[in-house]
């Protein structure tokens, strides 16, 4: 296999692997938890490291892991005691662990094939020249690892599909049927860690939280399943991972800034032009509400003075701008559109409901 | 070297050496700034938006440099608050406009500007000029590259920032208390927010030399959480806050300046945590030692006066308030609450209560007085 | 010309994300009343306060104040939110929330005198909160929050009370002592807009009332506008009586919102 195949293919597994879990971070509200995850496995590396003394040793992806879990162990607890906030006690747990992981990697462990720039950028790059031999087939390590992370997120939210929905959607509920939404919380964020450990080598920490939240977050602006959620954002990740790979090449950048970037830019799109809650969308769609709703607001305001003594006043189209405050221009155009509509009638200034209109304003105010 | 001569060292080189002195003040500088303003963005459950903005500037970084070549922190400054400003209204946009919450939106914007940021940073470095500009110390930021000029220039903008939040005080606290209320009095919410939000944007652009984007938030919300537990003064909180932020990144940029490596971001992040944690546990009132202290005094008052108001019901049963009896029909009493033989001790040492004969207790007079106050403080104790 | 309204609506309509929540609402409100307005969760009832404050802009209509437009009658006005809308832990004490009522009058850039802790003083004092000038304020019961919000509105010496929900989640005490409270502000010729849950208590505690569900119900005094038919048609299905016709009040009881 090429290098270059073997990267695409990093890249992809990488991503997928985020997206499955980054939808239910997404949909829990934790998503900025993988910000601190990221940042603080990277003590979990060190320290499970300099213990060991080999970066090969798969106990470091465990050490990482567990201390991912413990970050979010920590900051329940700071939270717990009510002396901060959720918000800020993720922002005061996860800058103190990184640093100190700063200082040891600059202490203990320099000149060792584990420098800062690395954990934080990623190097995808030269991900093939480091080779495992797995059941005699020689591969790239990092694509090995990540296949397998991927597939036991694969399995994991597979078997556990029902109990994440119901923990995600109803705690209560899930609470009730005896599932402990705490093991499932804490199931996930193992799950969260293990990702995090595992993508470190190929994007590094901070382009993590691209893969992990964006995908996701797209994915939640185009559909309202979950199961479809999960395929959309797993697609959104791996069309950001090529692109972006293509996208460092042609400009001879780094590649998980590249893809990064392209996570934000699908993401930018969707959100612009998304076929139900895309911003062109729904401006179309409230620009003929406008007029829609300014017409029933008419109907409903005739209607409610019709057979009252203020009806002569309140009938006349000049009051429209006087009183329900609309510029005179804007209440000729609504005035028009009903008219249009067989919704009112006019004779000179004084304006009539129409059967139609009538029906519209009852239907209005039922509904 | 001991402890003392440490410190001895520390304190010299704060004093003599220039270069250690000047990016002491420079951290000094911009610790008061992002403690200050911190506290705005901590009451505002906006901790998270600091750690957002320092990522979403490193592209305006890069980009002021592509664009001008210049090295000058002033310009780079200026590129890195354009796009954290950006980055803060598109983050405001994605959250109003569609229904992704703002976790969500803060982990997109950070993220994405971040990668952004990276890939240029990146595709410029196949040009020799700009690795030369030192782009990459913003990462971790780099105290020692700190000139005197470029702490002038951080103490012209934070000094702005500050006397803009001390016109504007009242109405910051309005817009933080009670939102609503002040826009029902006139105030105009929205304008007093963006300028409470730019504030924040310049608070963290001063520090993103020293500090760095990666851990810049540290710097937001640490010191104001530290000091949110020694006082409820607003202004106090602010000025403690200022002064805890002041003190990590001296005391930062000091220790930083003895061992090589040391990069001076983790180090000052480092400091201002140990503060946090100190703060939380040791606080006086809040603080969580405090707190366990309190709540071990409580439950042992509840425990006495519960052997009391046993010791009552048993000898209103023989109508003699004076009658004795064995501790262990007391501790059959106590319903696995435990402590019974302690909280008679803690009884006999103040005298309520004495041992007639070994294993055999009754209330005295004074007892007898305590537990009716006791009784009649707390009605849920007296087992029936 | 007669004296005009404390407070006037005309075709009032706002919709949030173009979903109406407010339709073509007609109130006036005469000075020297305390009004209830209830109607059902989802009725708008928060919502047509804050529109009343400017707080939300309404798709259509106008809001007058004395007769003249709200932004000109400010000072006329005084808001008590919601008790939970705020964050309790907030660093300050009772006294400088009260204070905050007067920061309208303050203007921009000035600091607080002597005379304005006076006032606030004052304040205190007339919801038995004067021993509590000192307390921070994450130390307060319910009750004790929503009495620093209305001393708060009384530094303000408004002429017209918009209260969300005063009575939301305060003892029995706290409870009274807002009515004499209201009272005692209706004596003196202020009016007071009340959004209220409790149904059973607004007879006593309220003499006009305006039902409201997306459109404005009925309003007018308790007497003539708190019937049954007006609340049938204000909650639909989702309130039974069980009334008796004793004094002249009906008894009513929410059996599902």
């Amino acid at each position: 296999m090429s290098a270059a195949a073997e990267i695409q293919l990093i890249a992809i597994a990488v991503a997928i692997a985020c997206a499955l879990p980054g939808v239910f971070l997404v949909l829990r509200q934790m998503a900025m938890m993988s910000d601190a995850i990221s940042h603080t496995v990277l003590l979990g590396i060190v320290i499970a490291f300099l213990l060991i003394g080999s970066l090969d040793s798969p106990l470091l992806i465990l050490g990482a892991a567990s201390m991912g879990v413990f970050t979010v162990a920590l900051v329940e607890l700071l939270n717990r005691t009510q002396l901060v906030k959720q918000d800020a006690a993720i922002g005061l747990v996860f800058p103190a662990l990184f640093s100190l992981a700063v200082i040891l990697i600059s202490r203990y462990a320099r000149g060792v094939h584990l420098d800062v720039d690395a954990v934080l950028l990623g190097e995808l790059a030269f991900a093939p020249f480091d080779r495992v031999t797995v059941l005699g087939i020689d591969v790239a390590r990092g694509l090995a690892t990540m296949g397998v992370i991927l597939a036991v997120n694969i399995i994991l939210i597979t078997l556990f599909y029902k109990e994440l929905k119901l923990a995600t959607f109803d705690v209560g509920l899930a609470a009730a049927l005896g599932f402990s939404p705490a093991l499932i919380h804490y199931g996930l964020m193992a799950v969260v860690s293990v990702t995090v450990v595992g993508a470190f080598d190929a994007v590094g920490s901070i382009l993590v939280v691209a893969l992990v939240v964006t995908p996701a977050a797209t994915a939640y602006l185009l559909t309202d399943k979950l199961k479809r959620m999960l395929v959309l954002a797993m697609t959104i990740g791996a069309l950001s991972a090529i692109s972006g790979y293509w996208l460092a090449r042609v400009l001879d950048a780094n590649i998980a800034g590249s893809i990064a970037t392209m996570t934000g830019v699908i993401f930018g799109l969707v959100f612009l032009f998304a076929p139900d809650r895309g911003m062109l969308s729904l401006a179309l769609r409230r620009l003929r509400q406008k007029w829609e709703f300014a017409q029933t607001a008419l109907v409903i305001h005739l209607s409610n003075h019709e057979g009252k003594p203020s009806w002569e006043h309140e009938r006349r189209v000049e009051h429209l701008s006087e009183h329900v405050h609309w510029e005179h221009d804007f209440a000729e155009n609504v005035v028009q559109r009903a008219q249009q509509n067989g919704l009112i009638s006019r004779r000179g200034n004084e304006l009539s409901l129409t059967d139609a209109g009538r029906l519209r304003a009852q239907e209005a105010l039922v509904a | 070297m001991n402890l003392f001569e440490i410190i001895q060292f520390l304190i010299e080189q704060l004093v003599f050496d220039y270069t250690v002195r000047t990016v002491a003040l420079g951290c000094a500088v911009l610790g008061i700034v992002s403690g200050a303003l911190g506290s705005f963005a901590v009451l505002r459950r906006q901790s998270l938006l600091g750690d957002a903005m320092s990522h979403a500037a490193l592209p305006g970084i890069v980009i002021a440099f592509m664009l001008t070549r210049s090295k000058s922190s002033l310009v780079l400054m200026l590129g890195a608050g354009i796009a954290g400003i950006l980055g803060t209204l598109l983050f405001i946009a994605i959250v109003r406009q569609s229904r992704i919450k703002e976790d969500s939106g803060l982990g997109i914007i950070l993220s994405v500007f971040f990668g952004f940021g990276l890939m240029l940073l990146t595709f410029l470095q196949r040009d020799p000029d700009s690795r030369q500009a030192g782009l990459n110390s913003y990462l971790f930021g780099q105290a020692a590259t700190l000139l005197v000029s470029d702490v002038i220039t951080m103490a012209l903008f934070g000094g702005v920032a500050l006397l803009i939040l001390g016109l504007f005080w009242k109405e910051f606290k309005l817009l933080s208390f009670d939102r609503d209320f002040g826009a029902s009095l006139g105030f105009p919410m929205q304008w007093l927010d963006i300028l409470l939000t730019t504030l924040l944007v310049v608070a963290i652009v001063i520090g993103l030399q020293a500090v760095g984007v990666v851990l810049m938030s540290a710097m937001i919300v640490a010191p104001a959480a530290s000091a949110r537990q020694w006082t409820d003064r607003l202004s106090l909180m602010v000025v403690l806050a200022a002064f805890f932020g002041a003190l990590a990144g001296m005391g930062g940029a000091a220790l930083s300046s003895l061992g090589d490596g040391l990069s001076t971001g983790p180090v000052i992040v480092l400091c201002i945590s140990a503060i946090a944690l100190f703060s939380i546990l040791f606080a006086p009132n809040r603080g969580l030692i405090w707190r366990w202290v309190r709540r071990g005094r409580n439950r042992r008052r509840l425990r006495v006066g519960a052997v009391l108001g046993d010791l009552r019901t048993l000898a209103l049963q023989h109508d003699d308030p004076h009658h004795a009896h064995s501790i262990e029909v007391l501790r059959a009493m106590s319903l696995g609450r435990g402590g019974v033989e302690a909280s008679l001790k803690v009884a006999q040492g103040r005298g309520w209560v004495t041992e007639v004969t070994p294993g055999e207790w009754a209330l005295t007079d004074a007892g007898i007085l305590e537990t009716e106050r006791f009784v009649s403080a707390d009605l849920g104790v007296t087992t029936a | 010309m007669t004296k005009p309204y404390a407070v006037e609506v005309n075709d009032l309509t706002l919709a949030y994300h173009e979903k109406p929540v407010l339709w073509d609402i007609d109130l006036v409100v005469p000075e020297g009343v305390l009004m209830a307005i209830v109607g059902p969760n989802g009725a708008g009832k928060t919502t047509l306060i804050k529109s009343i404050l400017g707080l939300l802009s309404p798709a259509a209509g106008r809001v007058s104040i004395y007769g003249k437009p709200y932004e000109e009658q400010r000072h006329l006005v005084s808001y008590v939110p919601q008790r939970g809308s705020v964050d309790w832990d907030f660093p300050t004490n009772v006294l400088d929330v009260v204070m905050m009522g007067r920061y309208g009058r303050l203007g921009w850039f000035r600091r607080k005198k002597s005379h304005d802790h006076d006032l606030a003083m004052d304040a205190l004092r007339k919801v038995g909160m004067e021993k509590y000038a000192d307390r921070q304020i994450s130390q307060l019961s319910g009750g004790q929050q929503q009495r620093t919000f209305l001393a708060r509105a009384l530094v303000q010496d408004a002429q017209v009370y918009f209260m969300d929900e005063p009575f939301q989640g305060v003892d029995a005490t706290t409870e009274r002592a807002i009515v004499t409270l209201l009272q005692q502000l209706r004596s003196a010729g202020k009016t007071v807009i009340a959004v209220h849950h409790d149904l059973q208590t607004v007879p006593e505690y309220f003499d006009w009332v305006m039902l409201l569900n997306v459109r404005r119900i009925a309003s007018g005094p308790v007497a003539e506008t708190f019937t049954e038919e007006n609340l049938r048609s204000a909650y639909g299905g989702r309130v039974a009586f069980l009334s008796h016709a004793a004094n002249g009040h009906v008894e009513t009881t929410i059996v599902s919102d």
